[in-house]
């Protein structure tokens, strides 16, 4: 990548960080409330995946670099994500048959 | 595609390789594509503990507000702001000012083993609890072994990554080393970074004693 990429600026790092640090803090702040697992499992990884998009976007610099790049290697990487999801049902058939 | 189209961005044949399709040096793709790699290693082994966990009727709950909650809390801080400190240290070496970008990646490195420490710590808290990789007080033995497998590799990532870092600093303060090696070293250390953001949530906040059981 040429210097262009890194002439992001100090003041958008700090800003990503701070917005970073914020997001952290409301996990925290979330993961006190008296909620189910389950929205709280989906509530605490949305919020993961923002922290992940800003930490690839801006600190990884892939918004600036070609689409070709984010092409080749994302869409692999989200189908191989979700293939790892098909073991959940199991799991909960494993539950099932321990506690009736 | 004829040959021509090709031809037209670069001037040299077709048979010279073409056009760069991702304009990025090979280091970098490289990095990208290792990387690519090990976040699926780290998705198997957060799939795996959820896998267990959502089988598990009494999974083990020991993360605690003090000191679990909190020193996870503050190890986060730590990775975010050595992330934060290796952005500046890649800016400063694209502007080719080696000394100043050597003084960011000794920063970063700070980072990396501040949380090093507060994690070997809070470890020695649950070993003396009697967490061992093989057993525990709770009576579910896979506990440990997914607990510290999967925080173990990333402990020692972040090990590694600090030596790696070390070794960039002191080479590229000393003239050594371009500034895409210093930029190849900022993407590990931003995936080591992004991996902590999912485990301090589906690890140590999942496990809060206040969210509801199972």
């Amino acid at each position: 990548m040429s210097e262009q990429g890194h002439s992001g600026g100090k003041k958008l790092y700090l800003s990503v960080w701070f917005w970073l640090l914020a997001l952290t803090i409301f996990e925290v702040i979330m993961a006190y409330q008296h909620m189910p697992l389950h929205p709280m499992l989906v509530i605490l990884m949305s919020l993961s995946v923002i922290k992940a998009a800003l930490i690839i976007s801006y600190f990884m610099h892939l918004r600036f670099e070609r689409l070709s790049l984010f092409l080749t290697l994302f869409p692999a990487l989200i189908f191989c994500l979700v293939m790892l999801m098909l073991f959940f049902p199991d799991a909960k058939r494993l539950y099932d048959l321990r506690v009736p | 595609m004829s040959s021509t189209d090709l031809e037209y961005n670069t001037g040299t044949s077709v048979w010279d390789g073409g056009t760069s399709p991702y304009a990025i040096g090979s280091k970098k793709l490289g990095m990208w594509l290792f990387i690519i790699a090990d976040s699926l290693t780290f998705a198997s082994l957060l799939v795996t503990y959820s896998y267990l966990r959502s089988a598990t009727d009494n999974w083990p709950r020991p993360f605690h507000s003090w000191p679990s909650i909190t020193m996870a809390t503050v190890m986060t801080f730590c990775l975010l702001t050595s992330s934060v400190t290796m952005v500046f240290g890649v800016a400063a070496a694209s502007r080719n000012e080696r000394k100043r970008a050597a003084m960011w990646i000794v920063f970063t490195i700070l980072g990396g083993l501040a949380f090093v420490v507060l994690h070997l710590n809070e470890w020695r808290g649950l070993i003396e609890e009697g967490v061992t990789p093989f057993k525990n007080p709770w009576g579910v033995p896979l506990f440990g072994g997914a607990f510290f497998t999967l925080t173990g590799l990333h402990m020692t990532h972040v090990i590694i990554g600090c030596l790696y870092l070390s070794v960039i600093a002191f080479a590229f303060g000393r003239g050594k080393f371009s500034f895409e090696d210093v930029e190849v070293s900022g993407l590990y250390w931003h995936f080591v970074d992004l991996v902590w953001m999912f485990i301090f949530p589906m690890v140590y906040l999942l496990s809060n004693s206040t969210v509801g059981a199972h």
